[in-house]
């Protein structure tokens, strides 16, 4: 059953990309939006534009029943839910298919068992991809503790049972420091939760975050390669790159082979992420979650392969098995995209949402950016940052780094702050140009640096 | 003439720290300059609103979570 009208539950710069998708394929497209977003480019490049309630989130775009309801009224057979929002609800996903409507994404049962952490970790474990060495569930015995910790080496976290949210996590540097910390842990569990239970997990310093784009028919999986995005704030990505400069060939080979048997063994259907930790250091890679949708990062993948991921997805949710076969997706150059949002650097990343008063973007080969901004729009602020993502290809990481740099003299968004002066000193380091990072390196940067990001603003 | 205490940043009103704890302020209460009246929530990220003048509150223009301007009052003060 081949899609005819789609409803993109989503906003933004991903709505705008899934429109633009749709329309190549001759689906017409509806968007739905809250009374915040009725200027939005996406409502005006959509064919039909339906509201669905005022500006806060959880009055509109989460609101399952309006959107429905609104896919009823337009005609709409199948939803795209973009990523955030409702994309990895699994009850939004069966009641899409309850409704007789196609869900441009994995079933439901595939979005649970991916998106529990523990019922993830279990599933990848049995399709033989590696995970964060650990004690496989609780342990509520001492001896039994200590030889888990022996067993998979120091640094080791200790993690209470019944906890959440980082509270009651220990690290132990040696057993003896361990033996101190598991009374104190189990002690403050019990107290905290009235469940004393434990579990224990492998510290793993100093990790770059490694995730492999999969794409699946429900029968058969490929991966297309990886992205790194160990630059990060707040566990923000703000630079992702395809594929990993640290990354040996052999181990890339092995990485995305474990992705493809996870991902068959759960019978996905769509575009997914597997997301890991890889040190560097020894050579290791460990599972750590799966992303049961489309992500914001995904052009790099599209431009170092050549697939448009948004219209494979689309195209294998209207019940199309997958067109290539993994031998037919080939890496080729280097991509890099930096998150161009509506924060300001030189003001600890405060966020300005206000009105493009002029827009330049750049262009030139191999240059690529994907916004819901155009001059005069007011960018609201009851939503993420994010205003659009420039993205570019070369032949190598150097020469991409190059382009970058040379792109982001070219965007102009006057009216409001960007992060664009972050992403002209990253591009500009000597550090970024060696590949030297992992997810810890660039908060203690933007500590040294802060001197140097914007010096216009020197009041509040 | 009445005062009023206007909202610096566009964004979601809130008059309560989190949805479990009680408002900042409620109508009678007095406030002075730089007491907390509620929270501005602009792109995720949330932001005091400080009084800036002092007085007795005798209503809220705004209701808790509902989106406001820039420069529109969230306190009435006598």
């Amino acid at each position: 059953m081949a899609i005819r009208k789609l409803l993109i539950a989503n906003r933004g710069e991903i709505a705008v990309r899934i429109i633009r998708a749709a329309r190549e394929l001759g689906i017409r497209t509806v968007q739905v939006y809250s009374m915040a977003d009725a200027d939005s480019l996406a409502v005006k490049l959509a064919d039909e534009a339906v509201p669905i309630g005022p500006p806060a989130a959880a009055k509109s775009y989460l609101k399952i029943d309006t959107i429905l309801e609104a896919a009823r009224l337009t005609g709409a057979d199948a939803v795209h839910p973009g990523y955030g929002f409702l994309a990895e609800n699994a009850d939004f996903a069966d009641a899409v298919e309850a409704a007789g409507m196609i869900w441009v994404g994995p079933k439901g049962d595939a979005i649970r068992v991916m998106g529990d952490k523990v019922a993830a970790r279990i599933a990848a474990e049995r399709a033989g991809v590696p995970v964060v060495p650990g004690s496989d569930g609780r342990v509520d015995d001492p001896e039994q503790a200590r030889a888990i910790a022996l067993a998979i080496g120091f640094p080791v976290m200790i993690k209470a049972a019944a906890g959440g949210g980082g509270r009651g996590i220990r690290i132990a540097h040696d057993m003896e420091e361990f033996d101190r910390l598991m009374l104190q842990a189990s002690a403050e569990a019990r107290a905290a939760f009235g469940d004393g239970g434990l579990y224990l997990e492998k510290v793993i310093e100093r990790a770059r975050h490694i995730e492999v784009q999969i794409l699946g028919d429900g029968t058969r999986a490929v991966h297309c390669f990886e992205r790194e995005c160990s630059l990060q704030r707040r566990r923000q990505k703000v630079w992702e790159e395809a594929p990993s400069a640290a990354l040996p060939q052999s181990l890339r080979e092995k990485l995305c082979a474990s992705a493809v048997s996870l991902a068959e063994s759960v019978g996905y259907r769509g575009a997914g992420t597997l997301e890991y930790l890889y040190d560097d250091q020894s050579g290791q890679f460990f599972f750590i979650e799966m992303n049961t949708r489309i992500q914001v990062e995904h052009p790099v993948t599209e431009m170092v392969t050549g697939l448009d991921l948004v219209r494979e997805m689309i195209r294998v949710a209207g019940g199309e098995p997958l067109r290539m076969r993994q031998d037919e997706i080939v890496l080729r150059g280097h991509a890099i995209e930096v998150r161009i949002n509506a924060e300001d650097p030189a003001r600890n990343f405060q966020p300005g949402p206000g009105t493009v008063a002029a827009l330049s973007v750049p262009g030139g080969a191999g240059v690529r950016f994907d916004t819901m901004l155009y001059q005069g729009y007011t960018v609201p602020p009851f939503y993420d940052s994010l205003l659009g993502k420039l993205i570019v290809w070369d032949e190598d990481r150097s020469a991409a780094i190059a382009r970058m740099a040379r792109a982001l003299d070219e965007l102009s968004v006057e009216g409001l702050p960007t992060t664009k002066p972050l992403h002209e000193l990253l591009a500009r380091d000597p550090e970024v140009a060696a590949a030297a990072f992992h997810t810890r390196w660039l908060e203690p940067w933007l500590e040294r640096n802060a001197h140097r990001l914007g010096t216009e603003e020197t009041t509040e | 003439m009445s005062k009023q205490i206007l909202s610096p940043l566009p964004g979601t009103f809130y008059r309560r720290p989190s949805p479990d704890k009680p408002a900042f302020k409620e109508v009678g209460d007095p406030v002075a300059v730089g007491d907390v009246i509620g929270l501005i929530e602009v792109m995720k990220s949330f932001n005091e609103v400080q009084a800036d003048q002092a007085g007795t509150i005798i209503g809220f223009p705004v209701d808790d979570e509902e989106p406001v301007m820039a420069g529109q009052p969230l306190v009435d003060l006598g």
